[in-house]
């Protein structure tokens, strides 16, 4: 093996030995809860390293065996999947931190269960991002789904357990009834399910298939909770908030939408996609989600409902770029796992501080508590700033190039849609910061200060600032996505 | 080695002798220790018999020296050899479970005649796979028959429902039975020979005629009722769920899979030349009755709350996939219904073996309400159970996903979209029994508290065999695809 697969290994092995650290030193939390950082660290750099290689043009790959003839069961690191890479890895190390605070802080039950399958989790997640294949990536797309039920099931409730189940029933029977076909599809008319840049579908693959077969894989990925299929994302908001911050914000969504992107460039290959029209009406699906979920999240006083629709409003914007099967576009997608992650994670940061701290969940309640905790409140600003678009935030970036990509594919009525949007991002996230700084306190509100849960979130917004002026860090890798 | 030319008689000699010694043996313990060395022999042999025919393609046995077409012939090829390793398999594997399984579920003086009637079961099941004559496969069919309708009515210890699914066993099993004998009688007054080979031969210089017509027609129909094909699948439901589940496992595995391997070789080994019948039989009869049958067995496992029966409906369906492969009428159709017939066999029998352990822990039927929490108290076998359900609806790394793979390329060949999405639909539906049963046994709390037994060893290393080779079909999956593929190639040429 070369030292970049053992970079490699290395890479997706960590999260599982974290995984396996944490039920062996079940007993002494102070070790176990060391488990996931340790992880987190050591696989961020690894992340670096293969993203850095990927960027001078080395292969990152290994293969394993031959499941069925063109399939083996390997990875193999596209540019799209170091980025994913990296945003796995690297928001796990300060997800793992927050999670020790949030559940110290209320005390939950079941910890030790809970740090294992968060660890697999992230495993999963990993692996999705560095899958060699259609099939590798389909795998561990179901892993991901089975490893974090436990997670939305944590607290045991009957709540809890509807939420789980709608979370399975809707991710598990979307994916067997329409991603696996999808994939079959693929693999029986092109003898292979690698990832190449251009698409692998046959040149004779008619045109008017184009829609059936892009439709099988955006709905079939319920992950990218495009709608009618995003019922479960508000669902699964019953977890703890770790899991909110880390799966439903960052590695579970963003491998729904990793995945979609991942088919339309190296499975359908954009200029493919481009030419044969199939994918416009894929964009007005987006289009709508966007709009209509901004218009339900601004309805929701729960804080955490509210960033569920926002997420999912989000998501659409990088299915969106897919869509619009542009260079921009799709760069601009890429651009927006990166930027939504660490904004997003930072807001459920901050909404789960809330939480712990001042033991309030609804938007109403939150007047005057700005002062109390006031890094929170400026993390939380910051974050809403970067989803807004506004410099100089992270976010402005990706959504200045989805625009850009909107123009290039002659379809100027995604920058209204794109436009309006920021607009209602304005009205629904700048409310909880301002109730909090300029509204006076209602009740008198105890508040607590647990510093594990206060540090991350201030962190990630400071990423997010960072993110605007080295956002050519990540570039050359959204550049060789789209190059011939 | 001189032996090694006579392996294909000794497959059935050898249980035969030895079921008669076993009924004659006093004690439960040395019984069981002879019937499991015979089948480790056969085993043994079955082995040997992959290795004769990868080499020779084509290995034909001659009973007694009299040469076909006169004398009878068992024929081993590439459609059968690997349903004969498959029933030698399943064959130790069960055996090791009964062990404690079967001791537990019938009583002691009867042992040693139950595994008697075992072996007999197994000799005419290895005869089943590969005779090369109709009307001994008539024989062996009814041997097969009674030897099943036996180990079945043994459930009656347990629940005295079992004497009636063995009696409706016994009647429909014999209308079948009737039907094949009589479709037998007119090839024979057709073509003048019982041969298979022959028949071929023979049915070429008659060209289209009636009573060969007829007699397929009535062949199919009886071999359909042995195969457990929807519609005419209504004994098979009770019988698995109230025999002994020793006797589930290895009925559910092979018996109907032996069945459907003769139904697949009459179709296209001996009437393919009767283009037209059996173009129109399978497009026409076969693909909707499989279709029917997929979402009737599904739907019906849905709502069934005996785990047993639950999963002999899902049986059902699961006959409805591999025919359904089969009317394709296309080499990947082919290859993909025999290559279903042995991941099938794999997965239904560690299930059946699994709901008998957990039946054996708590000591009733397993059923939905008496199940609640045991998944817990049993965890060895519950996890092989969920990895057996995981490859029943497909998933991939496990041998299921192999037959998904190669059904659905079957599917898309014939460009019917339709026909996709239909079976897509089914294989979802099929999550949601499995699921049920995950939620009562893992979630559920139990309504008291639960006595139950441990899990034996004895019991969950069977089951844990089964699932071991269901994930190493799964992850490497050359093999199975090969065995698929030299089967269609034995039946309808290479492609």
């Amino acid at each position: 093996m070369s030292d970049l697969q053992v970079i490699l290994c290395i890479s997706l092995v960590i999260p599982l030995v974290s995984a396996l650290g944490v039920l062996v030193f079940a007993k002494y939390p102070n070790i176990r809860d060391i488990c996931g950082p340790i992880g987190g660290i050591i696989s961020f750099i690894a992340a670096v390293k293969i993203a850095s290689s990927i960027i001078q043009g080395d292969i990152v790959s290994i293969s394993l065996w031959q499941i069925a003839p063109g399939i083996s069961f390997s990875f193999n690191v596209t540019p799209l999947g170091a980025i994913f890479g990296l945003v796995a890895s690297g928001l796990w190390i300060l997800a793992s931190i927050y999670t020790v605070g949030y559940m110290r802080g209320s005390g939950e039950k079941n910890q030790t269960r809970f740090a294992f399958y968060y660890a697999v989790a992230i495993h999963a997640a990993m692996a999705i991002a560095y899958s060699g294949n259609l099939l590798m990536l389909f795998i561990y797309y179901e892993i991901l789904t089975f490893s974090t039920y436990p997670l939305v099931t944590h607290s045991q409730t009957e709540a809890a357990k509807n939420a789980g189940r709608l979370y399975m029933g809707i991710l598990v029977s979307t994916s067997l009834l329409l991603f696996l076909p999808a994939v079959l599809w693929v693999w029986t008319i092109s003898g292979t399910l690698d990832f190449r840049q251009g698409g692998i579908l046959p040149s004779d693959f008619p045109v008017i298939y184009v829609p059936f077969l892009l439709a099988m894989f955006a709905f079939g990925i319920g992950k990218a909770a495009l709608m009618p299929i995003h019922r479960w994302l508000p669902a699964a908001m019953v977890a703890p908030t770790p899991v909110s911050a880390l799966l439903h914000a960052v590695a579970v969504v963003k491998a729904g939408v990793f995945s979609i992107l991942t088919v339309t460039v190296y499975i359908f290959g954009i200029d493919f996609l481009n030419a044969s029209g199939g994918a416009i009406w894929l964009a007005w699906v987006a289009a709508f989600t966007i709009l209509a979920s901004s218009i339900i999240a601004i309805s929701k006083n729960d804080l955490k409902a509210r960033l569920a629709y926002s997420t999912i409003s989000q998501l659409s914007y990088i299915v969106l770029g897919a869509s619009l099967a542009t260079a921009a576009a799709v760069e601009g997608a890429a651009l927006h796992i990166v930027m939504h992650a660490t904004a997003k994670i930072t807001l459920f940061f901050c909404a789960g501080a809330i939480y712990v701290n001042a033991h309030v969940k609804n938007i109403s309640d939150l007047d005057g508590l700005g002062p109390k905790l006031p890094w929170v409140f400026i993390a939380f600003f910051l974050a809403s700033l970067s989803i807004i678009g506004i410099p100089p935030m992270g976010g402005s970036w990706s959504k200045f190039l989805l625009m850009a990509g909107a123009v290039d594919a002659a379809m100027p009525a995604m920058l209204l849609v794109l436009a309006v949007s920021s607009l209602l991002n304005v009205y629904y996230l700048l409310e909880p910061v301002l109730r909090a700084f300029f509204k006076s306190v209602k009740k008198d509100i105890h508040v607590e200060k647990h510093v594990l849960t206060i540090i991350p979130p201030v962190i990630t917004a400071a990423i997010s600032l960072v993110l605007f002026f080295a956002v050519d860090w990540i570039m050359p890798l959204t550049n060789l996505m789209v190059v011939q | 080695m001189p032996v090694f030319d006579n392996i294909p008689a000794l497959l059935v000699v050898l249980p035969l002798i030895a079921s008669a010694i076993v009924s004659l043996l006093p004690s439960a313990r040395v019984a069981w220790i002879l019937t499991f060395v015979v089948t480790l022999l056969c085993l043994f042999m079955a082995f040997e018999l992959v290795d004769i025919v990868s080499n020779t393609s084509s290995f034909s046995y001659a009973f007694g020296g009299w040469e076909p077409p006169w004398g009878i012939v068992f024929v081993v090829d590439g459609a059968n050899v690997y349903l004969v390793l498959l029933v030698a398999f399943i064959s130790v594997v069960s055996t090791f479970y009964a062990y404690t399984i079967l001791a537990a579920e019938i009583a002691v003086e009867d042992l040693p005649k139950a595994y008697s009637v075992w072996l007999l079961a197994i000799a005419s099941l290895f005869g089943l796979s590969m005779t090369g004559d109709a009307f001994n496969l008539f024989v062996f069919l009814e041997i097969s028959a009674l030897s099943s309708i036996t180990l079945i009515a043994l459930g009656a210890g347990q629940d005295r429902r079992a004497l009636l699914a063995a009696y409706n066993y016994l009647i429909i099993g014999a209308i079948g039975a009737t039907f094949y004998v009589i479709g037998v009688g007119y090839l024979y007054a057709a073509t003048g020979t019982l041969n298979l080979t022959d028949i071929v031969d023979r049915l070429n210089e008659l060209g289209t005629n009636q009573a060969a017509i007829t007699g397929l027609a009535f062949m199919l129909a009886g071999i359909m009722v042995k195969a457990g094909v929807f519609p005419v699948h209504i004994w098979l439901p009770a019988a698995y769920s109230f025999a002994p589940s020793a006797v589930s496992s290895l009925l559910a595995a092979v018996a109907t899979k032996v069945a459907i391997y003769y139904f697949a070789r009459l179709l296209f080994g001996i009437f393919a030349d009767i283009t037209l019948l059996v173009e129109f039989f399978l497009l026409y009869i076969l693909m909707p009755v499989s279709i029917i049958g997929i979402f009737f067995g599904t739907i019906a496992a849905i709502y069934q709350t005996d785990l047993k029966r639950l999963f002999a409906l899902s049986s059902i369906a699961q006959i409805g996939y591999i025919t359904l492969a089969f009317s394709l009428n296309s080499h990947s159709g082919i290859s993909a219904g025999f290559i279903h017939i042995i991941n099938h066999a794999l997965i239904k029998g560690s299930i059946f073996m699994a709901i008998g352990i957990f039946a054996f822990g708590i000591g009733k039927r397993a059923t939905m309400t008496s199940m609640q929490g045991v998944g817990r108290q049993m965890p060895i076998t519950f996890a092989g159970f969920v990895v057996a359900g995981l490859a029943l609806v497909g998933m991939p790394l496990t041998a299921g996903f192999i037959s998904k793979l190669y059904l659905f390329k079957a599917l898309f060949e014939t460009n019917n979209g339709i026909l996709v999405a239909i079976i897509a639909f089914s294989s979802v539906l099929s999550v949601l029994y499995l699921w049920k049963i995950f939620e009562v046994m893992w979630l559920k709390e139990p309504t008291k508290p639960l006595k139950i037994e441990k899990e034996p060893i004895m019991a969950y290393l069977p089951v844990w065999m089964m699932v071991a080779v269901i994930v190493v079909f799964g992850v490497y999956s050359n093999d199975i695809v090969m065995s698929g593929i030299g089967a269609a190639n034995a039946l309808i040429g290479a492609n």
